[in-house]
């Protein structure tokens, strides 16, 4: 599990003398005079699995396929392992690519469609052979090599298509939206699956996707996406516990924000006043901005405690209100709880106790909601 | 996909069926007239299949067509399938608008203009180069070919565009040239459509009488030439065995033909359900 | 293959280059050819036209334009004529074929898929068979002791042969029988792109299916019908084969004028001022054609 890993694995992203092993460097992609992809440097260590999230439009796929050589940058360079490929034509790039719709070659075999690529190196026919069969057999498709791509169900397909990209042992490889097309059972066990293979295989990922749990679960860190820019770069939980902005605290998970006035600014604590909250947050870190600034404070529903009764403790980091809806989802439940200022906030809790046992929160309820100080986070765009 | 016909449109589409091959099955039914007379009936009889076979002028003439047009066939299919992947593939260039417009023109173009331009072009290059050497055979299926390319360029251009780019671009990336892209992945999945261009372009020289009037010359007449001076005296009913024959052949083939996909197409049905089924 | 490259040339140019230049001398260069005939004069020898350029001294070059063959054809009421009802022949045709070909297929695309194909190559079927054989046959249905004439009078409706060969009803036919296909595949492949959901919001809102098909359908597949309207129009404008046959000797149509100036008259440039006219004619309408495939093709911008 990536998210067991952190600890064992190494971050080399956070090692000054690391040598990123892709360099994107100033990469634009303009098509007349709309920018898809607007001034983008990243680097990508080897081993990672580095994932681009972002919405329709946000211009990871062009991203992608300009790493991949489909799509020549306006301006910028892309080098992998030392070597500038900006130039190279896609079928001279050590990079290879697992598309969307899989794109099996309908008219060959498994057998075939995997070998496509070491027959063009004009590798021996021998060792085609074996290195087609190793492959197969790590993505547990060896029995079906003679079927054809009809033939196929959706996630056998899928495994041919990660095979046939990897037999070559690219430096790079890149994977566009990998588990869209599956169903969510065999997306999860796919998940871990592709893990293993990336481990096993010790191959550099970078993986297109649009589903932020996909990428919370693959990634070893996230580039977050938005109009053509990279608005924010870390690993799942960085950019969940300490989203650097609005955008970002926004579009992975559920979040509550409340926009207020910075009323207290110390080193190791800030408080902001929120006329929308009606209360004051007390956020048990730093924050630099201006004194008396306009920001916004992300609260995540997991991370509020309801209760009847009114909590202990001074008057920061609470607030009362109506229960307005409540969603039972079997895990959890979601509370819409209406505050004075007219505000709703999203609270879940977890269903510790079975229906009927205890005394359950209901609609119309007036109930406390606290959190603890370090919860909050303060982000100033 | 079966939202039922209304009775109108079925009635007319009986009613334009039947005005399509009424026609045709005359010709059949009197293809077999004992009398020579295309109108009365004189009993049934097989002689002028016998003296189609023994018209030496007749089969020459099909032969002649024959090997023009499968020469024109080969060639323009070669030409189309080209212009075909550079219209639907290569994107902006310079003087696409010109190409894009010279090779669908010909769908449209009336023959006259376009079997009369030929003509003069063939006789002015003769005046300046001396070639081609008065007409014949080689200024025929050069003809045939400029304007049958069109219709194999439509062919080809609309398959390449519902045929999936990620394809192409996969084959790129797992290291294969364009030119490898195009024979190993390109061409063989568009193959159906290239060889419905063949026939097309076969069928549209084969029958051709307007151009190629234009351009021919002493001792290559065709076999639509030939048909249309014996229409113009009053047919002799071997030209409706002769015509017999190639609706039968037409349509045995292409029943065949038929059959065939058909065959394919319930085992490939089979295949998807099984894997589907099976879903491991 | 490098050594180009050197040069600036790639592969793709040289693909590009392959129709390009056929077709830049087998189709365009012939039209400027035709364009150059008909400015010069008849003359009684092979190729019967004077030459355009001829040298009058070694250093100056006499340039014999002549308007002549326009002229003529502007004044000669037989041209203009013939021009005019090319195209009102051409135009009713086209419209006949429009009404007999959307209900055909309209009815094909909303058969049962495994009957679909069949019935598409029902409608090809005739069309690969002699197009001469097939217009002739027409002949003995229509002319006076032809199939039709004989059966009515054999029942005793007609005492007279009704005259259907040699008029302009007999060309409307012929026309129409010819194009038919040319119209009902661009049409079929038109509306089988329907969303049928269309049409049952349309009566869920209470739309009756008259009203409907003339304000979703018609619309929806307007880039068919005027494909199959130009595929019809624009040759049938210079036909020559079906005047020549069904039509009397009084039928005016164009495409029969330019064959008989050139075969008949052995007159070139009259012929080609015909051609370069009926051009113009049609330019609008081939521009049409071609916009509307532009659209409807698709593959790169």
């Amino acid at each position: 599990m990536a998210n067991a890993r952190p600890e064992q694995r190494s971050e080399p992203w956070k090692d000054p003398g690391a040598q990123p092993y892709v360099r994107l460097d100033k990469l634009t992609k303009k098509f007349g005079d709309f920018v898809a992809v607007d001034d983008v440097s990243l680097n990508i260590y080897r081993n990672e699995i580095f994932c681009l999230l972002g919405g329709s439009g946000s211009g990871k796929t062009t991203l992608l396929r300009m790493m991949a050589g489909f799509e020549t940058p306006t301006e910028g360079t892309i080098s992998i392992d030392g070597v500038d490929v900006t130039a190279t034509p896609p079928y001279e790039r050590p990079i290879n690519m697992m598309f969307q719709s899989y794109a099996l070659f309908p008219h060959m075999s498994v057998q075939k469609n995997v070998a496509f690529g070491l027959k063009q190196d004009r590798v021996s026919k021998g060792e085609i052979d074996d290195r087609v069969a190793e492959i197969l057999k790590l993505v547990r498709m060896e029995q079906l090599a003679k079927r054809m791509p009809h033939q196929l169900s959706g996630g056998q397909r899928q495994r041919v298509a990660l095979a046939r990209a990897l037999v070559k042992r690219p430096k790079l490889l890149l994977l566009d939206e990998p588990l869209a097309a599956l169903d969510r059972k065999l997306r999860e066990h796919t998940q871990f699956e592709l893990l293993n293979i990336q481990e096993t295989l010790g191959v550099t990922f970078v993986v297109v996707t649009h589903d932020q749990e996909e990428a919370m679960t693959l990634a070893t860190r996230i580039g977050v996406m938005n109009h053509g820019e990279i608005v924010q770069i870390g690993t799942a939980s960085d950019i969940y516990e300490y989203p650097g902005s609005r955008f970002v605290a926004d579009f992975i998970g559920s979040v509550n924000m409340f926009e207020g006035r910075l009323i207290e600014d110390e080193p190791d604590y800030v408080r902001v006043a929120s006329d929308e909250l009606g209360g004051t947050f007390h956020v048990s870190h730093g924050v630099s901005a201006a004194p008396d600034a306009i920001v916004w404070v992300a609260l995540r529903p997991e991370k509020i405690l309801l209760s009847r009764d009114r909590p202990d403790g001074g008057g920061d980091n609470r607030v009362d209100g109506v229960v307005s809806e409540v969603a039972y989802r079997g895990d959890q439940s979601v509370y819409l709880v209406r505050l004075a200022s007219g505000r709703q906030m999203r609270v879940t809790q977890p269903n510790m106790l079975r229906q009927g046992a205890g005394d359950r929160i209901r609609w119309d309820d007036k109930v406390w909601l606290s959190w603890d100080s370090s919860s909050p986070v303060v982000v100033t765009q | 996909m079966n939202a039922g016909r209304p009775r109108f449109v079925t009635a007319m589409m009986g009613a334009g069926f039947l005005f399509l091959y009424l026609p045709i099955l005359l010709m059949i039914v009197f293809s077999f007239n004992e009398s020579r007379l295309v109108t009365v009936w004189g009993g049934f009889s097989t002689k002028w299949y016998g003296e189609l076979f023994r018209n030496e002028q007749v089969l020459g003439a099909a032969w002649l067509s024959f090997k023009i047009a499968a020469m024109n066939a080969t060639g323009a299919t070669i030409l189309g399938t080209i212009a075909g992947l550079v219209l639907a593939r290569f994107g902006h260039f310079r003087g696409r608008p010109l190409l894009t417009g010279l090779a669908t023109a010909p769908l449209v173009m009336p023959e006259v203009i376009t079997g009369l331009s030929l003509l003069l072009l063939f006789v002015a290059m003769e005046q300046l180069i001396g070639w081609p050497a008065g007409r014949g055979i080689t200024t025929i299926t050069i003809a045939h070919m400029t304007f049958s390319m069109a219709y194999v360029t439509v062919v080809v251009q609309s398959r390449l565009a519902t045929l999936d780019e990620s394809l192409e671009e996969a084959a790129m990336d797992l290291g294969a040239r364009p030119a490898k892209v195009f024979f190993l992945i390109t061409m063989p999945i568009i193959l159906p459509a290239i060889a419905a261009g063949w026939l097309l372009a076969f069928t549209l020289s084969w029958d051709d009488l307007v151009i190629t009037s234009f351009v021919t010359g002493p001792g290559s007449s065709t076999l639509p030439i030939v048909i249309f001076s014996k229409v113009r005296l009053g047919v002799s009913p071997d030209i409706n065995a002769l015509a017999t024959i190639l609706v039968l052949m037409v349509a045995i083939g292409t029943a065949g033909f038929g059959f065939y996909m058909q065959r394919q197409q319930k085992r490939r049905d089979l295949d998807v359900q099984r894997a589907i089924a099976a879903n491991e | 293959m490098t050594l180009l490259r050197k040069r600036g040339y790639s592969g793709r140019t040289l693909v590009t280059a392959v129709p390009y230049l056929w077709l830049l001398l087998f189709f365009l260069v012939p039209f400027l050819i035709v364009l150059k005939i008909s400015v010069s004069e008849i003359r009684l020898a092979m190729p019967p036209y004077e030459p355009l350029v001829t040298w009058i001294s070694t250093q100056v070059v006499g340039l014999r334009i002549n308007f002549e063959n326009y002229a003529f054809l502007f004044e000669d009421s037989l041209y203009w004529k013939s021009f005019l009802n090319s195209i009102r022949t051409a135009g009713i045709s086209t419209l006949i074929c429009l009404l007999i070909g959307y209900p055909m297929a309209y009815g094909i695309a909303r058969s049962k898929p495994a009957w679909r194909n069949l019935l598409l190559l029902l409608v090809m079927l005739p069309f690969w068979t002699s197009f001469l054989l097939r217009v002739y046959a027409w002949i003995g249905i229509l002319k006076n002791n032809g199939v039709i004439n004989n059966l009515l009078m054999a029942l005793g409706i007609i005492d007279e042969p009704i005259v259907m060969l040699q008029t302009n009803f007999a060309m409307y036919i012929g026309i129409v029988y010819s194009y038919l296909p040319f119209m009902v595949l661009p049409l079929y492949t038109s509306i089988e792109k329907l969303d049928l959901s269309l049409l049952e919001a349309a009566a869920d809102l209470g739309c009756r299916p008259v009203k409907a098909f003339f304000r979703i359908t018609v619309p929806l597949t307007k880039s068919g019908i005027i494909a199959g309207c130009m595929l019809v129009f624009i040759p049938a404008v210079g036909e020559f084969v079906i005047p020549a046959l069904l039509g009397g000797p009084d039928a005016l149509m164009i495409g029969r004028v330019l064959w008989e100036e050139f075969f008949n008259n052995r007159d070139w440039p009259v012929a080609s001022a015909v051609a370069i006219v009926m051009l113009f004619v049609l330019v609008i309408p081939i521009m049409i054609y071609q916009r509307s495939q532009g659209q409807q093709i698709g593959g790169h911008p």
